[in-house]
């Protein structure tokens, strides 16, 4: 996989780092990180509606102002109110990214149910074809793409859910080749049901928390990648601006120290570690993850 | 070497090629696609269908999709990459007067962050679960999970801004003296070294924790060698295989990293060229670009799976 492959051992680390001798920080950073999910999900729905300030309106301030009681987060190169800017940018950055996700999963569990239920020469030639996509490093494959089709919010949902379609695929595919060879599978075979029947009720149920605990990973995944095409100014395109494109716009207060290069960028490695943290505390021991 | 290793060698390189072939498919289907094309887009929309059709012909696009596959294919193993759409300047020279500059700041970064890897790796292996081990453990971990311009912008932050070490962006123009060359190139390695030391230093961790923890090394401490020893001689050579395989495979991170850092410290790379390229949808630029970032990741992906082959002590001595 060309995206950092063995994020999954992040658990095990994590236990190393904080062993059981430190159990109360261990569960304090548990306890925390779903609350910070949460807190960027609410703001996904209604974050443009509790903004401080119009965010795309001009205030009475410098360029680039520090933290102030009057602009928490300061201000951009415009004058305009940071914390109304990220808030309202939290729409994009979430939304774009879960829906991106739901559809690679989804489609990765789709076809990896299919391969495994029909098998032969539709499992082998998927499976190669998937695999030989993975050979194409993620950044590379949406810049191509995005050098062809022009960036549109449905052309980056589209773009990284391919992406991450094939990684899904193989868990569920190499999961549910091993559930079907168990005696309950065989036993509902003899009963006479039919393939889906079978698909859906014996098979599917047995990889909820891997597939979960895969949906999890994929999205951090793909915020890493929409963020850094943001970045690049070639994802979300202004007036619309995602965290990623916030970095971008105020890239010329680096030199000054405003925090509005840095804010935008903390706010999703708060939102990526916060996910990280969250699927370890609730798929703890993830032995069943391929 | 010998004939199982040959044989593997072999299916393996061969595969490479032909992933090599897809990737190439890849790329020209997807640049291929749209329906409204290159030449419209670049007359814009008032061209008249005469100006349209004479260029879409000396651009070759008139032929049927199949011809035209055929003959990228032939031109990229030719090394004939086109003409860019933009400045008209042949993709080839614009590509060799970049490709330097980014050898060079890949080369300087594994030269920094390959050692400063190994010696992360191995001492926090050997000092398992100690308070060093778990601090270098939470940093990689942090390391991995943000987004290469937040380490970039910390850095510029830290060294730049409150230090006042470094200068914030390269300027490749006005560099005299070893000095000035440091201080170029100081943040963007930095940031790179970060971003893929992370990586190699958790897989170096793992290979020797895998190996210490082997009956051989068991035997060797109840035969009473001394902790120096038994790293060494004894888990260390055993883990080259694995370590050699990690630090391929982490390299190939620095192809994802050189884009964004390349970008923010505005380094004239080959990484700056295709990202410049993709703005303006220069797309024989982007193609060229796409191919020689996917060849690259392919020969480092290549060389981990063969430092893989050659680790496996089954294979070794058949």
């Amino acid at each position: 996989m060309s995206a950092a492959p063995d994020r999954d051992e992040s658990d095990a680390v994590l236990r190393s780092v904080m062993p059981t001798g430190r159990l109360k920080l261990r569960s304090v950073a548990r306890g925390i990180a779903p609350c910070i999910v949460l807190f960027w999900l609410v703001m996904a729905l209604i974050g443009p509606w509790i903004t401080p300030y119009d965010p795309s309106a001009i205030q009475d301030a410098d360029l680039f102002e520090a933290m102030s009681w009057k602009f928490l987060l300061g201000t951009d190169y415009f004058g305009r109110d940071m914390l109304s800017r990220i808030l309202a940018g939290a729409r994009y950055t979430v939304g774009i990214a879960l829906v991106a996700t739901l559809l690679s999963v989804g489609s990765g569990l789709l076809l990896g149910l299919a391969a495994s239920a029909i098998g032969g020469l539709f499992d082998a030639a998927l499976s190669r074809f998937l695999d030989a996509l993975i050979s194409i490093p993620s950044k590379m494959f949406g810049l191509v793409v995005v050098a062809a089709f022009g960036s549109s919010i449905p052309v980056l949902i589209l773009t990284l859910g391919i992406i991450y379609l094939p990684g899904c695929y193989r868990m569920v595919r190499s999961i549910a080749v091993n559930v079907a060879a168990l005696d309950f599978v065989t036993v509902a075979r003899a009963r006479g049901e039919g393939t889906f029947y079978i698909m859906l009720r014996e098979i599917l149920p047995n990889m909820i928390g891997p597939v979960l605990a895969d949906f999890g990973l994929r999205f951090i995944y793909v915020v890493l990648l929409l963020s850094s095409l943001s970045f690049l100014g070639l994802g979300v395109q202004p007036p619309e601006a995602d965290w990623g494109s916030l970095v971008r716009e105020n890239i010329g207060g680096l030199p000054y120290g405003a925090p509005a290069v840095i804010m935008p960028a903390l706010a999703i490695a708060s939102l990526t570690i916060a996910v990280n943290l969250t699927i370890d505390g609730l798929f703890g021991r993830r032995e069943g993850v391929a | 070497m010998n004939q199982t290793i040959g044989r593997l060698l072999l299916s393996r390189l061969v595969i490479s090629l032909l992933t090599l072939w897809f990737v190439a498919t890849v790329v020209f289907v997807i640049t291929n696609l749209l329906p409204g094309d290159v030449a419209q887009t670049l007359l814009g929309q008032s061209a008249t269908p005469e100006a349209v059709a004479g260029l879409r012909k000396s651009l070759g696009l008139d032929l049927p999709p199949l011809q035209r596959y055929l003959a990228w294919l032939g031109n990229l193993v030719t090394g004939d990459l086109g003409q860019s759409l933009v400045n008209r300047q042949p993709v080839a020279a614009l590509i060799g007067s970049r490709l330097g500059n980014s050898l060079i700041l890949a080369g300087v970064t594994a030269l920094v962050a390959v050692p400063l890897a190994l010696i992360l790796g191995i001492t926090s292996a050997v000092a398992r679960g100690s308070l060093y081990d778990r601090t270098v453990g939470a940093g990689t971990i942090l390391v991995v999970s943000v987004p290469e311009f937040l380490v970039a912008s910390l850095a510029v932050l830290i060294f730049a801004v409150h230090l006042k070490w470094v200068p914030a962006l390269s300027q490749l123009g006005r560099v005299d003296g070893v000095l000035d060359v440091l201080r170029v190139f100081a943040l963007p390695v930095f940031t790179l070294t970060c971003v893929i030391m992370a990586q190699m230093a958790r897989m170096t961790r793992a290979a020797l924790i895998d190996a210490l923890s082997s009956s051989y090394v068991e035997m060797a401490v109840l035969k009473g060698a001394s902790r120096a020893r038994i790293v060494l001689y004894h888990a260390l050579p055993n883990a080259i295989g694995p370590i050699a395989n990690a630090i391929a495979f982490s390299l190939s991170f620095l192809l994802g990293g050189v884009i964004i850092v390349e970008t923010i410290f505005n380094y004239p790379g080959i990484a700056k060229l295709m990202v410049d390229g993709v703005a303006t949808r220069d797309l024989p630029l982007v193609q060229a670009c796409a191919m020689l970032f996917c060849g690259a990741y392919l020969v480092l992906v290549t060389l981990a799976d063969i430092a893989a082959i050659f680790a496996n002590p089954r294979l070794r001595h058949q």
